[in-house]
């Protein structure tokens, strides 16, 4: 059972990550190629010491056809790994936790998932496009974005284990959750320090857009990353397409 | 799958038995995908480059 799971997993994960990569190339790379064109235009004023960042230019390690074509590749590698682990916590849950039919319980879980490692980490740590961040800090930075993915996750794990220990109605589960889940997310989100590295006048509507495109790539993901799992869980667990 | 047509739960041990050597491989996998700039590739900024515009657009820190 847990063998069927996971290959269902890697692959909803991989079918949902392009998906994913196929919104980001409409509604994402637009904005993208707006902020590269910027950082171009401000590369000169910077000190040749203090460049670490890239080139997106003609003498780039990628160029930038090459980027987009990995833009499929990594949304797709991403779904491989985020469905693999999926599937196998969704294996931990399956009626124990949760909804009991298995289309119920992957939409449960991916919106669950999209909260915990997409949400929480955003709020705080947004994402930003090229041109926005000093690579100075890059490594700082990624170690506070995978703390507060770990924040979500842990809160997530607080909040299930608050809720099934609470009697009662649902609404005091409910309420239990919710208030379990917000006070160590809540917590983080006001003690870890800000990133604020947006260099002055970048244009706040084109920053926008491109977060809103990098939320929605996300959303994208894992819905259909719930709805193709939780199809193909369904179908496996129907007994008439157990295969001779 | 005929197991699955069962309404039981998947013994803690086994699922054990799984998540140990699958979950570090998804998670190096996740890694390289999200965030190596050569430290562990031991590509220099090669999978930072071709990985560029989804780290942008997943929401990662890249730059």
């Amino acid at each position: 059972m847990i063998r069927a799971l996971l290959v269902r997993g890697l692959l909803a994960g991989l079918l949902a990550g392009l998906v994913a990569g196929g919104f980001a190339f409409l509604f994402g790379e637009p904005r993208l190629e707006q902020a590269i064109a910027l950082e171009e235009g401000h590369s000169h004023d910077r000190s040749p010491a203090g460049e670490q960042g890239h080139e997106h230019g003609e003498e780039a390690v990628v160029g930038r056809p090459l980027q987009k074509a990995g833009l499929f590749l990594a949304t797709g590698l991403y779904g491989v790994a985020a469905g693999g682990i999926f599937a196998l916590v969704y294996a931990g849950l399956r009626n124990r936790v949760g909804p009991r039919s298995d289309g119920g319980l992957a939409l449960a879980a991916a919106g669950t998932g999209f909260v915990a490692t997409v949400l929480v980490p955003f709020v705080k740590y947004p994402a930003n496009p090229p041109a926005v961040g000093d690579p100075g800090t890059i490594t700082g930075r990624t170690l506070l974005y995978v703390v507060m993915v770990l924040v979500g996750l842990a809160a997530t794990a607080v909040a299930v284990a608050t809720a099934r220990r609470v009697t009662g109605g649902p609404w005091a589960r409910w309420s239990a959750a919710v208030a379990a889940f917000l006070v160590p997310v809540v917590a983080a989100w006001v003690l870890l320090p800000a990133v604020d590295e947006v260099p002055e006048g970048f244009p706040a509507t084109l920053l926008w857009e491109f977060r809103l495109a990098s939320l929605g790539t996300q959303l994208v993901f894992w819905t259909a990353l719930g709805v193709l799992f939780g199809l193909l869980a369904e179908r496996a667990a129907r007994p008439s397409a157990v295969p001779a | 799958m005929s197991e699955l047509t069962t309404p039981s739960v998947v013994p803690l041990p086994r699922l054990g038995r799984w998540l140990l050597p699958v979950v570090p491989v998804l998670l190096l996998l996740g890694y390289l995908v999200l965030m190596d700039n050569g430290a562990v590739s031991q590509m220099g900024d090669y999978l930072h480059e071709l990985m560029h515009d989804g780290r942008h657009l997943l929401g990662v820190p890249c730059h």
